[in-house]
């Protein structure tokens, strides 16, 4: 009767060598969630993306889309399912152009025409970035580029949408654009959005997952996640120091 | 029961030669990342110092140990200098650039002594095992790439540079880190691996004879090799060549030489397929 | 993609193939048109390898296995048969075939690199140690025997279509070149600016980034490979024409080296340049050749060393530039494409 949850994970672990970068997780996301994923540097969030689009094989336990494992499953295979990722660094064609970046987004799912259409509207309304259309993605900067991927993860129009740090490298105003922009996606797609900035988790959140050390430490709401003692132990503890130096 | 030591015989003897062939470019693949196209006349060079310094009246264990090696080691330095130096980080450009050397020291050396085969005879007798001849020679080959791959290993094991040279293998940024200037490091060896280079050529040069192409028939097996074995120096090189030279002395013993150089580079096909990142990225992960 | 496709480079070479056709027969005597022949072959040749290598990323160290292949296959169709027709298209579809097999056993089992390159230099490797010894009466495919080092002489001229007796003279050889060399062109541009080349040069840019959208770089990779593997083979054929002879010295690795040195010299990345590099380059060799003093290899290895170290873009997107006005921008890593260089898999051999 009950439909299955968007994505599950049961028991899923991954090392390398001796680090147990994700460990023991069982992670469950209903259809048009919107979840934050939170905790310190290394905690494991990015790896754990990586599970889901089988960027990583994990080295025990299962990941399932809509009910369906996707052990053996190939990245682009995975994305068919309707998976779209923004990774932690920008991940671009970086020698064509924002339309095209977009476009080949759109594309893979839609005819020539509707692609078109697509890509239009992603980048003039959902995204605003008109004037730089034709623009190569290698010459913006970090921020602009982070907006760029954003399009080319709407223009996919997946079901599931995981946004590695959306918001790092932006000021004030366009945190508070994506902000915006996230909240008009969850509409239509489920997302998992992992980000530092407790101001951007607040203003977006309503369920909170929180990493450290490859597991999950707590899973609540903002309000209660945030003002969990073990939450801010971990947080206080390790976020100073190491920069953010791993991207997908 | 002779005819099985002569075989055994022939496949140690066969490892040693592509060990000599290719530690040279190991050494320098597994510090550095760059694969030298040029390697192939690296060899050809140390052969003919090999022989032009025996014609000129050195004693020819001097040409192959100390001559060889040293010219070799010296073109090596002047080539990390003027090309491998601006290249660092752009694997391809090296490896083409390196690829443009190859035909220039052909060319360069094919200008100087003419494109006929020269050759010595090969300083040491045969011994009998039974009713099969032997080349002592082949000992003496076997007992070179004994002495390098211990050598090599002391270095690395012991001296302040292999401290170094391991601390690059794995990551870059470590040898500044040590406080030592990484060009340093590179240009060290590189005109190590060419020097080694030399020494194979030198060695190699009684058996086989050079002529200013030869380099091609060198590179291509130290090229699989050494991508073969992956990026540990030592053990990559060592079971890559047990592996290759295996093959290839069987393969050759049951049918025809050609066949069995095609079954070599069939296995080093097959070799990759298996294990793309080398026999050492799979197993003996971080090892010398 | 979006209506902006561009129609000159292709309005200028059906201009200029129309005019080497039309004018250089009548200016030329026959010895001149055979050695302007080997120039439209050998760009075609140029063309396969600029299309894997600059827009598929595909760095094949042993590109010659194809050319290699349409030659043998020709030669060895065209004698059994009587008629070349079916030759001719065996020179293609057996490279091509070859090319699906080799190119699912590498991009299937995730091969990249340097890795590639040592697996595709180790292929041309096989065949000619193969094709090499071949010498002796049992070598032999329907009733050509293979001749080992001496390759096999005497192979027929292309003929018409339908009429085994009517064969090309010099004069058609070198206009069936010229349009063969126009026609591949023109196809490849067309597909370059398709959708499907979209593909094909998005994930040369970033192969991870293609399949977090759900592309198959797999799949796209080996068609690209194939396409190039057939005219690689059709360049083979021709050749084969050309001298009306093949040896093993079709797969050895100074052939191979050879089409890079063209790419590399002309520019990876573009069609025009490998074509030019080509020209240039054979041009080049012959005329040291007619001086007979200076040594070819010396010459073609000094300008590879040099055009890597200070002109690592090629001649092509060199000059392109500085007709737009702006100075050359160094670029990251010359292949970057070739290498797959996307952030998640920058180094080789970690
Ligand atoms: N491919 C890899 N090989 C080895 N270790 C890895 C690899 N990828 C990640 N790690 C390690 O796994 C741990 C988790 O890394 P991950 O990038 O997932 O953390 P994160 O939560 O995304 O951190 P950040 O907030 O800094 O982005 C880190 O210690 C990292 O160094
Ligand atoms: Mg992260």
């Amino acid at each position: 009767m009950m439909n299955p949850p968007l994505v599950e994970t049961r028991e899923l672990s991954v090392h390398f060598g001796g680090l147990q970068a994700v460990n023991n997780v069982n992670f469950s996301l209903r259809d048009g969630e919107l979840r934050c994923l939170i905790g310190p540097n290394g905690a494991g969030k990015t790896t754990f993306f990586r599970l889901l689009t089988g960027v990583h094989a994990p080295t025990s336990g299962t990941v399932a889309v809509n009910g369906r494992s996707i052990a053996g499953l190939q990245t682009h295979q995975i994305a068919r399912l309707g998976v779209g990722i923004k990774t932690q660094i920008p991940s671009l064609f970086d020698n064509l152009s924002v339309r095209e970046n977009i476009w080949l987004s759109a594309r893979r799912n839609h005819s020539r025409a509707a692609a078109n259409r697509i890509a239009d509207s992603v980048i003039m309304d959902e995204v605003g970035l008109g004037e730089y259309a034709n623009t190569e993605t290698a010459k913006l900067s970090h921020g602009l580029r982070q907006w760029v991927e954003l399009g080319v993860v709407i223009a996919q129009r997946p079901k599931l949408i995981l946004l590695d740090e959306p918001a790092a490298g932006m000021t004030g105003h366009d945190m508070e654009k994506t902000a915006e922009l996230i909240k008009r996606i969850n509409r239509t797609s489920a997302m998992i959005v992992v980000e530092h900035d407790m101001e951007f988790i607040k203003r977006i959140a309503k369920t909170v997952t929180v990493f450290n050390r490859g597991e999950v430490l707590v899973e609540s709401d903002v309000d209660t996640v945030l003002a969990d003692e073990r939450v801010r132990e971990v947080y206080l503890g390790k976020q100073t120091g190491r920069q953010h130096d791993t991207g997908a | 029961m002779d005819y099985l030591i002569a075989i055994g015989l022939e496949v140690v003897s066969g490892i040693a030669s592509l060990v000599l062939i290719s530690i040279g470019l190991a050494v320098v693949f597994g510090m550095m990342k760059v694969i030298n196209l040029a390697h192939g006349e690296f060899l050809m060079m140390g052969g003919y110092a090999t022989i032009a310094a025996s014609k000129a009246g050195i004693n020819i264990w001097i040409a192959i140990l100390v001559i060889a090696p040293l010219v070799v080691g010296l073109v090596g330095l002047v080539v990390e200098r003027l090309v491998i130096r601006h290249l660092y980080g752009r694997v391809i450009d090296t490896m083409l650039a390196t690829w443009g050397l190859s035909l220039l020291f052909i060319g360069l050396v094919t200008t100087v002594f003419g494109n006929t085969t020269s050759g010595i005879s090969s300083p040491l007798g045969a011994v009998n095992i039974g009713p099969i001849g032997f080349s002592a020679y082949k000992f003496f080959i076997v007992a070179v790439a004994v002495a390098v791959i211990v050598t090599l290993y002391l270095l690395f094991k012991l001296s302040r540079f292999g401290l170094i040279a391991r601390a690059t293998m794995q990551n870059a940024d470590m040898s500044a880190a040590l406080g030592v200037d990484p060009a340093r490091v590179y240009a060290a060896t590189f005109a190590i691996g060419s020097a080694l280079a030399g020494l194979a050529g030198g060695v190699l040069a009684p058996v086989t004879g050079v002529v200013p192409s030869i380099g091609a028939a060198f590179v291509a097996k130290a090229f699989i090799t050494v991508i073969g074995g992956g990026s540990a120096v030592l053990v990559g090189t060592l079971s890559a060549s047990g592996i290759f030279a295996t093959v290839n002395q069987l393969a050759s013993f049951a049918t025809t030489p050609v066949i069995g150089e095609v079954a070599l580079l069939g296995a080093a096909i097959i070799l990759l397929r298996l294990f793309p990142r080398g026999i050492t990225g799979r197993f003996f992960k971080g090892r010398i | 993609m979006n209506g902006s496709r561009n129609y000159w480079p292709i309005a200028a070479a059906v201009i200029a193939a129309l005019s080497a056709i039309i004018v250089l027969p009548v200016i030329y005597d026959e010895y001149a048109l055979l050695q302007l022949t080997i120039y439209a072959i050998l760009s075609v040749l140029a063309l396969s390898l600029a299309f894997i290598w600059g827009y598929g990323g595909i760095l094949s160290f042993g590109h010659a296995v194809f050319f290699g292949l349409g030659a043998y296959t020709y030669a060895i169709g065209a004698m059994n048969f009587g008629e070349t027709t079916i030759a001719l298209l065996l020179s293609m579809v057996i490279p091509a075939l070859f090319a699906a097999a080799l190119g699912y056993f590498l991009f299937y089992g995730r091969i990249s690199d340097v890795y590639l390159g040592a697996i595709t230099l180790t292929v041309t490797l096989i065949f000619f140690d193969l094709a090499s010894s071949t010498s002796g009466p049992q070598y032999r495919i329907g009733q050509v025997a293979l001749g080992g080092f001496n390759g096999i002489p005497s192979i027929p001229q292309l003929n018409v279509p339908g009429f085994p007796d009517w064969t090309l003279s010099t004069t058609e050889l070198f206009i069936l070149s010229v349009a063969i060399l126009a026609l591949v062109y023109i196809s490849l541009r067309l597909l370059i600016s398709s959708d499907f080349g979209r593909v094909v040069i998005a994930i040369k840019e970033n192969e991870v980034r293609a399949e977090l959208l759900g592309y198959d770089a797999r799949k796209y990779k080996l068609v690209t490979f194939v396409i190039g593997g057939a005219i690689a083979g059709l360049a083979g054929c021709l050749f084969a024409n050309w001298g009306g002879f093949t040896s093993p010295a079709v797969f050895a690795l100074g052939q191979s080296v050879q089409i890079i040195i063209w790419m590399v010299v002309g520019g990876v990345g573009t069609l025009a340049g490998p074509v030019i590099g080509c020209v240039l380059m054979q041009w080049l060799t012959s005329s040291l050749a007619s001086f007979g003093t200076v040594n070819n290899n010396l010459v073609l290895g000094g300008i590879l060393v040099i055009v890597v170290l200070l002109l690592p873009q090629g001649l092509v997107p060199t000059i392109a530039r500085l007709a737009r006005g702006r100075r050359p921008v160094q670029r990251l890593d010359a292949t970057a494409g070739a290498l797959g260089a996307t952030p998640a898999k920058s180094e080789v051999g970690a």
